[in-house]
């Protein structure tokens, strides 16, 4: 039987749910959650890499104490791979056993060798077969090629899946779905109208310190301070890659590491890598444009 | 009506060349009904998420929804069945001239898709003493060249390589080696019982997605309207092409030639782009490109074919590292030259110079005065890019 997964009731209760989780969000995103929850509709999560665009559907099935089911799309992901793929070692063993038994008619061999048993579920169709919704997580959508994006369509619009040899599998608990793409290609305008969408975009100075707080504790409130306002202002540079939160959040940890007390030159220049992960833009800010950020902090503090 | 105003909306939407269906207004209204109408923030999240399919459309969103429920104070008002949405009231000047437009339309009858989406997303633009902005005037084809770029688009052959997939097709007899598919294996033995013939199946080989950059400057001028109608036929030829036109500033006009017609394909392209025929910065239009839109176009083993004559007058642009990185970024690069008026082409100016080290194919293209004549230059054998530097 199916059993319900609770879901919150307003967008205050999503945001005490997923905050209770450690996990702090825009309301903007909670909203869009909420309605995803609500409507029964996909979540399409847009955004840089490292702003916790999966973390979001990890929490949630966290907080809705639902299992995962995770896709990480690939160059050249088929449906073998995702969704389903026949038994065909065992379809042979079973041709065998009917030829030697001489009993069985071709019919009926046709009929059980394309039944539910000689089916292995891969994520979706496991999505679509579970008592309790689980959530879904389509990762990194844009990293898989078009074809793939055809195939999600009934999935994501219907709840339901197709199998040739087989007929249709209908879902007997919606999974609540979250696609998440980094936008390394355009994502096709018909997967897109069957989502909600949400652009996950770099929080703000208040909401990044709350992120920090939690996900790195055991930190001076000065470094956390120091550390947020570094980073925000680094993302204004000319960068080819600005830092997302998980950056802040691994740069924090980072420095916790090393017993900073408070960001000094010279730590900053030790610990680039953890921020910056392109040569170009590292070597931008050793050649001045730390120092530059520094003092702009300092003078920012002391007025 | 709340109804009532978010159909209005999402018409003033559409007509400022978004395109929400009806479907979307359908959400729209559920996603209302669910956050309540309590606080303005809310409403705007729940439309968002409706109603936008990327995020470049947020700004335009923005602007509408500011402008069309004006005030906070004003919302609840406006959501009450006696008030009527404030279109057109507004400080109209202030918004984008898409926007302005589609206010000014609100009420008659819808624009026309296509026409509009065509149009810049950020109509405001200002013209620096530096650059010339001018328009190309491009004139209509003539059936001849009709003719040509239909030959050019189909015949002639791709000036990319082929790259090979991760997904597979089905080989003939495993004689193009590959590995056995046993799921279509066992279903031709259902069909033909007491036989087994394996199938086989390998890797699909084919075009890679291609982003053409096209210079358009003054140099290039006898040569745009020729290379814009190529890339149009390529375009056309089922092949995943994104087109940016540079001169003194990058454009992006992939939507505009989307459109089947090539005469309006030209004419959507040329009223998006602002700076036909003037200067040329390949080097800061190449740094753009890297920053903005490689990340974004050129993932999937894309291509890049480059179109230019390589004559750069950017006083500041590092031209050998941004076309070292734009290498890095792509699968291949392929240079197009035009500008080769005699057949023993010399690497002589400072950009030729500087951007031959980094392409994998270089087709310099002589006389080229005729859709033919890029045709039969297409088909000639290549010469290795770095033979041209000694």
């Amino acid at each position: 039987m199916e059993e319900l997964v609770t879901l919150p009731a307003s967008v205050d209760a999503v945001t005490e749910l997923l905050a209770a989780y450690n996990y702090v969000c825009e309301r903007q995103l909670a909203t869009a959650l909420f309605l995803s929850l609500k409507l029964q509709r996909p979540l399409f999560l847009e955004g840089a890499p490292g702003v916790g665009k999966t973390e979001l559907a990890k929490t949630l099935a966290q907080a809705l104490n639902t299992q995962l089911l995770r896709v990480q799309c690939y160059e050249g992901l088929d449906v073998a791979q995702t969704a389903y793929e026949w038994n065909v070692a065992r379809q042979m063993i079973e041709i065998r056993l009917a030829e030697a038994a001489h009993a069985v008619g071709r019919e009926q061999l046709v009929r059980d060798l394309y039944s539910r048993q000689m089916l292995i579920e891969r994520p979706l169709l496991q999505a679509l077969t579970q008592t309790r919704s689980p959530v879904l997580l389509i990762d990194e959508l844009d990293r898989a090629d078009e074809p793939f994006d055809a195939f999600l369509l009934e999935v994501l619009a219907e709840n339901q899946l197709t199998i040739p040899e087989y007929g249709t599998v209908v879902a007997t608990a919606p999974p609540i779905t979250l696609i998440t793409s980094n936008r390394t290609r355009e994502i096709h305008d018909a997967l897109r109208r069957r989502c909600l969408y949400h652009w996950v975009g770099y929080p703000s100075a208040e909401l990044e310190l709350d992120i920090v707080r939690l996900k790195a504790p055991g930190a001076p409130e000065r470094l956390y301070r120091q550390v947020v306002a570094f980073v925000q202002r680094m993302r204004t540079l000319d960068l080819y890659k600005a830092p997302g939160v998980a950056e802040t959040i691994d740069w924090t940890r980072a420095l916790l590491a090393l017993n900073s007390q408070q960001l000094d030159p010279a730590g900053v220049q030790d610990t680039l890598g953890v921020l910056l992960k392109h040569q170009d833009d590292i070597a931008k800010m050793q050649a001045g444009g730390t120092l530059q950020l520094l003092d702009a902090l300092r003078a920012e503090a002391s007025s | 009506m709340i109804a009532q105003s978010i159909v209005h909306f999402a018409r003033l939407l559409r007509s400022a060349g978004m395109a929400i269906g009806p479907d979307r207004v359908l959400v729209a209204l559920a996603a209302v009904e669910q956050v309540g109408v309590l606080r303005r923030d809310d409403v705007r999240a729940a439309l968002c998420a409706a109603m936008l399919e990327r995020h470049e459309q947020q700004s335009l969103f923005d602007e509408a929804f500011d402008a069309f429920w004006g005030d906070p104070q004003q919302l609840a008002q406006s959501l009450s069945p006696l008030a009527r949405p404030c279109v057109g009231k507004a400080r109209r000047p202030a918004y984008g001239q898409r926007l302005a437009e589609a206010l000014r339309a609100a009420g008659k009858a819808p624009v026309d898709d296509g026409a509009v989406a065509g149009r810049p997303l950020d109509g405001r633009f200002t013209a620096s003493e530096a650059e010339r902005l001018r328009r190309a005037d491009f004139e209509s084809m003539s059936t001849t060249e009709y003719e040509w770029a239909k030959t050019l688009a189909e015949q002639v052959p791709l000036p990319i390589a082929p790259v090979r997939r991760r997904r597979h097709q089905i080989a003939i007899q495993g004689r193009q080696g590959g590995r056995i598919d046993l799921r279509a294996t066992l279903m031709r033995m259902a069909r033909q019982p007491h036989t087994l013939q394996p199938v086989f199946s390998r890797p699909r080989e084919e075009p890679p997605s291609l982003v053409v950059l096209l210079d358009i400057s003054a140099s290039m001028e006898r040569y745009s309207r020729l290379m814009l109608h190529y890339v149009h036929g390529l375009m056309r030829r089922a092949l995943k092409v994104h087109t940016l036109t540079f001169g003194t500033r990058l454009t992006n006009i992939t939507r505009c030639l989307r459109e089947r017609d090539p005469d309006v394909a030209l004419r959507l392209a040329d009223a998006q782009v602002p700076d036909w025929n003037g200067g040329t910065r390949i080097a800061s239009a190449l740094h753009a490109f890297n920053r903005l839109w490689a990340p974004r176009l050129l993932g999937g083993n894309a291509a890049v074919l480059l179109i230019t004559d390589g004559l750069d007058r950017d006083p500041n642009g590092d031209l050998p590292a941004e076309a070292a990185r734009l290498r890095r970024f792509a699968h291949q690069l392929v240079w197009l030259n035009p500008l080769l008026r005699f057949d023993g082409f010399e690497a002589r100016a400072s950009g030729v110079r500087a951007l031959l080290p980094h392409v994998d194919r270089f087709l310099p293209v002589h006389n080229l005065d005729s859709l033919a004549d890029l045709g039969t230059a297409l088909r000639k054998p290549l010469r290795s890019p770095r033979s041209y530097l000694n």
